[in-house]
């Protein structure tokens, strides 16, 4: 098991890298970093303070091994907006995103094994088929503009919920609805298809077999069975759920790391950015273990013992098999 | 007809004490051979078909609209700013309202296509031609050449697209050949897997192993027995990735890191209508819809390539128009 | 085994006759595209506790189908459209799902072809050998795990308790074939349905399987249908054939009797084709062209294509099953004339 997730968390470090190593590259190789990091009216004077303190004329070298201390230590630099810490204003901002996250997927996961379990139940049902019509208005309708319609219809026309903020309760109505869309598409295809084949499944016939009622050949045979798939794509998934968190945040006002780096960028605060993205990145890198360790938990083929005589099957690996899943954003 | 010598079962020598398996008689069953064309197949299809217009109009539109509404989409008339849709009084370009400088909207959206299109097509042909061609040479390669790709892929795919974009785009600076060059570079390894898998399958094959007995050489291999197979699956790839790619472009001009104005593109427009949400609606409605339209129809002719380029489920099609083949629209592909 | 009439081995027929599953006349239907079809049609035949009845045929011929309707196991496009089977008595194609559920496993037990999909990968074995007794029994984890641990001896698995916690994959097919009839046989049924129980296995190991299922048998005295398209098999396992073509019971007896003698030109072209029972130097015989089509069965005998013996009535008029002597029946028009040919 330890060498397992040894290797896992190894082969997955290596995204985290390459991202702290091009953040730092993008960050150096485009002349001179004063022009990133300052706003575009900074005057000359500005500029040579700006490089002279933060030692933008050292070795090249010596400027790589400040920024990994500095990466290791969460310190990222001062924003230039409000003087403060980058590392602590990314730090306040997650906990709201997390939150926002959160809960979008946890429904997202509840909601799409319901939906997804019962239109497999009979395919070409009429729950298959109106299942099917919604992942796909998902997967059609810019997340953007579903806000904004939202923001018009519920909020400005008929007032149910404010436009923006986490002021009150049904503040989280809208955030929510319109992140869930995607991830909840895409799941209840994903739940469909597996539980689709899961239930032909000839352990499907041997349970029943046994006497088995349909409560437990559906929720202990066939669930379980069709949990590894769903999960192979929880990684994609919550990687979109940023994408999508960036947007919806900007738009509901919502205090995170998504309206922290549009803001950022609108105001040319690079180091605020820098180390949103960042913790961003390691987030990812965390997520994948734990799904690497729940896909092992749920499918003993995965996990190496002694006895094993297949090939260790990665979550990758299982993911590649399954072609052309719809990309998540 | 039928010979039990092909019987499995029997042993060298033929003394056996295993009598032949029935299974032995029973022969292929008559086929069915006819195969009708695929365009013949679409027309069958009233969903298919509705599709395939839809995009062809879209199409139309961004080759020959700018030509002949790019005056009106920039001619301003202060006199009548933010005017509402479906009234013909102030004349035929105002049928969807004008926006807050009195710019005719019917005009704006229909410059906009170009700019949509001419993003997002470039971004899926760049994506599609270099992950499909390095996807099937580590496929077909196998070993480090596939492992490296992998991880490559695995890296790109491990970071938000979105964010990417972002930063590169700050760094840079936002122009339209930007904004293809990093929606394709993000895209490249979708391609790269599906190619990647189908190309490991298939060279391993009798039919690649009787080629590689011949003599012939990998690239022709590559060429002659591997590409002819995969494209169908990646043709159908870059259509639902077509979508991806214009709701990403518009994700980013909504931002404000796209498409940057005097140039307008779908999702910039729902950005400077939503300033206007309580008084021009149609502002942010339209262009949005424009969008909705294009991708659901995308997904529906994805869909259906999908289904008809696929030689198990082709029979599905032919039948006659029944409730049930609503499924065939699921734009996700079942797991196997 | 020289001829294969003298396999039959007579400890298997001391048994007592109790008629265990009586099915008469079932029909089953499947829901296609292209139509409505009929995959088993009008099958009759009983099992007797202790005795094995094979259902023998080609692939597609609908002795799977009938296994799968017996067992309350047909796909849902698939359907019982007529007929009986009654189990002790009870007839299970009239059931609610949720009465005949109480049947599967107590009363009836069935070995599946292929073990590797048969078994759910997810669960260790044990847990899966446990689940009839925690399903109709009530016991809990633990107890059942005690109860697996039973059953994998009974079957031959060797180092039980520190194998019950494995999981199917990683299992040997023989063992893992074990482990399906552990489980099939884990309530002591008085019905066993083998569905193909050895096709995917090799040679030495299908031996120690069939081994098994006849100790087994004769330990609980249950009831034995054999689902299987070999000859050889049918010839040393069990005690009476039913020979089934394109969803029809053509032939059905004694297997001694049947293989010895048979009375339909379907049976005799099936043992024509057996190496064994051709000499040095002649050429082995195989039945020319193919099964018809479900859709397209035709009026009249459902064998006539491929009949050496049809005339203008097996184009008019489908034989029905007719006695032909002690403990048998036949569905030609011309079986008498078979010896002749």
């Amino acid at each position: 098991m330890w060498t397992f997730l040894r290797r896992r968390i190894i082969s997955s470090a290596i995204p985290l890298i390459v991202v702290i190593v091009g953040v730092f590259a993008l960050a150096r190789l485009t002349g001179n970093p004063a022009s990133l990091y300052l706003p575009l009216n900074a005057t000359e004077q500005m500029r040579e303070d700006f490089t002279a303190r933060n030692g933008f004329d050292d070795p090249l070298l010596v400027q790589m091994a400040n920024y990994f201390g500095g990466v290791l230590r969460l310190d990222f630099g001062v924003s230039l907006r409000t003087g403060e810490p980058a590392g602590e204003m990314v730090l306040r901002a997650f906990p709201a995103t997390l939150q926002l996250a959160g809960v979008t997927m946890l429904l997202a996961v509840v909601l799409a094994v319901i939906v997804g379990s019962w239109a497999a139940l009979k395919p070409n049902g009429i729950v298959d088929r109106i299942s099917s019509f919604a992942s796909m208005a998902a997967a059609s309708i810019p997340d953007f503009w579903l806000a904004i319609m939202g923001i018009w219809v519920f909020a400005i026309t008929l007032g149910w919920v404010p436009t923006s903020g986490v002021s009150s309760p049904t503040s989280w109505l809208l955030p929510i609805a319109v992140l869930l869309m995607r991830p909840f598409g895409v799941l209840v295809q994903i739940v469909r298809g597996a539980m689709v084949t899961s239930l032909s499944e000839p352990y499907i016939k041997l349970a029943r077999s046994k006497g088995a009622s349909e409560v437990r050949v559906v929720s202990r045979h066939a669930l379980r069975n069709a949990a590894a798939p769903a999960l192979t794509v929880a990684g994609d998934l919550a990687v979109g759920l940023i994408n999508g968190a960036v947007v919806v945040e900007s738009i509901f006002g919502w205090p995170g790391i998504g309206k922290l780096m549009i803001d950022s960028i609108l105001q040319r605060d690079f180091a605020v950015l820098q180390a949103a993205v960042l913790l961003t990145a390691i987030s990812i890198f965390a997520l994948n273990i734990l799904i690497d360790l729940g896909y092992a938990m749920l499918d003993a083929r995965v996990r190496p013992t002694t006895r094993a005589r297949k090939r260790r099957v990665t979550p990758a690996a299982a993911q590649e098999r399954k072609l052309n899943v719809q990309p998540t954003r | 007809m039928s010979s039990p010598l092909a019987n499995p079962q029997l042993p060298p020598g033929g003394r056996s004490v295993t009598p032949p398996s029935t299974e032995v008689i029973a022969l292929p069953r008559t086929l069915d051979t006819s195969k009708p064309g695929l365009f013949h197949l679409l027309l069958k299809d009233r969903f298919a078909t509705a599709a395939a217009i839809v995009l062809v109009l879209v199409g139309l539109t961004a080759l020959v609209g700018p030509t002949l509404m790019g005056d009106l989409a920039t001619q301003q008339n202060l006199s009548a700013t933010n005017r509402p849709p479906f009234s013909l009084a102030e004349g035929w370009q105002f049928i969807l309202g004008s926006d807050s400088l009195g710019r005719s909207m019917l005009a704006r959206l229909v410059v906009a296509t170009q700019t949509t299109l001419s993003v997002a097509l470039p971004a899926v042909g760049i994506s599609l031609v270099i992950g499909s061609l390095w996807g099937v040479w580590a496929g077909f390669h196998r070993g480090w050449r596939e492992t490296i790709s992998m991880r490559i892929a695995d890296v790109i795919m491990s970071f938000p697209s979105l964010l990417l974009a972002v930063v590169v785009l700050y760094v840079f600076s936002p122009s339209a050949a930007n904004i293809v060059l990093i929606l394709a570079l993000t895209r490249i390894p979708i391609y790269l897997r599906t190619a990647r898998a189908e190309s490991a399958e298939l060279q391993s094959r009798t039919f690649v192993d009787a080629a590689r007995t011949f003599g012939t050489k990998p690239a022709a291999i590559i060429r002659r027995h591997v590409i002819p197979v995969v494209l169908p699956t990646l043709l159908t790839l870059a259509t639902l990735e077509f979508c991806y790619v214009m709701l990403a472009e518009s994700s980013l001009s909504f931002l404000g890191i796209g498409i940057q104005p005097p140039d307008v593109s779908w999702g910039l427009m729902v950005a400077q209508g939503r300033q206007y949400l309580q008084t021009a609606w149609w502002l942010s409605l339209f262009p949005g819809l424009a969008i909705v339209i294009t991708t659901v129809a995308a997904n529906v002719l994805a869909a259906w390539l999908r289904i008809a380029t696929d030689p198990a489920q082709r029979w599905r099609l032919t039948l006659k128009h029944k409730r049930k083949r609503f499924i065939a629209r699921m734009p996700v592909k079942e797991v196997a | 085994m020289s001829t294969i009439t003298q396999t039959v081995s007579e400890s298997t027929v001391r048994a007592e006759n109790k008629l265990v599953l009586d099915v008469d006349g079932l029909v089953v239907e499947i829901r296609t595209p292209k139509g409505t079809l009929r995959a088993v049609n009008d099958v009759s035949f009983q099992a007797f506790s202790g005795r094995t009845i094979a259902l023998l045929g080609e692939s597609g011929c609908g002795k799977s189908m009938t296994a799968k309707a017996i067992a309350g196991l047909l796909d849902p496009v698939a359907d019982v459209a007529g007929g009986e089977v009654r189990l002790n008595g009870t007839d299970l194609a009239r059931l609610k799902p949720k009465e005949r559920r109480k049947f599967a496993g107590p009363e009836l037990g069935i070995v599946f072809q292929d073990a590797l999909t048969a078994l759910n990968p997810v669960y260790t074995v044990g847990t899966q050998l446990g689940e009839a007794f925690r399903i109709h029994h009530g016991l809990s984890a633990k107890a059942a795990k005690v109860k697996a641990v039973e059953l994998m001896r009974r079957v031959g698995i060797p180092e039980p308790e520190s194998r019950v916690d494995s999981y199917p994959h990683q299992f040997s097919g023989g063992m893992r074939q074990r482990v399906l009839i552990a489980m099939a046989v884990a309530l002591n049924p008085r019905l066993l349905i083998a569905d193909e129980p050895t096709t995917a296995l090799d040679v030495t190991v299908q031996a120690q399987i069939m081994a098994l299922l006849r100790d087994l048998r004769t330990e609980t005295h249950m009831a034995v249908v054999l689902i299987t398209h070999d000859l050889a098999l049918v010839a040393e396992e069990a005690d009476t054939v039913a020979v089934m073509y394109a969803g029809k019971v053509v032939e059905t007896g004694p297997v001694r009797e049947v293989f010895a003698r048979p009375h339909h030109p379907y049976t005799r072209g099936l043992l024509d084709s057996v190496p064994a029972n051709i000499g040095r130097g002649e050429d082995l015989k195989s039945i020319a062209g193919s099964p018809p089509e479900l859709h397209n069965i035709p009026v009249g005998c459902v064998y006539q294509s491929r009949c050496p013996l049809v005339q203008d009535i097996c184009r008019a008029v489908s034989p029905p099953l007719e006695p032909a002597g002690d403990d048998r029946a036949v569905a030609c028009h011309f079986s008498k004339e078979l010896d002749n040919v």
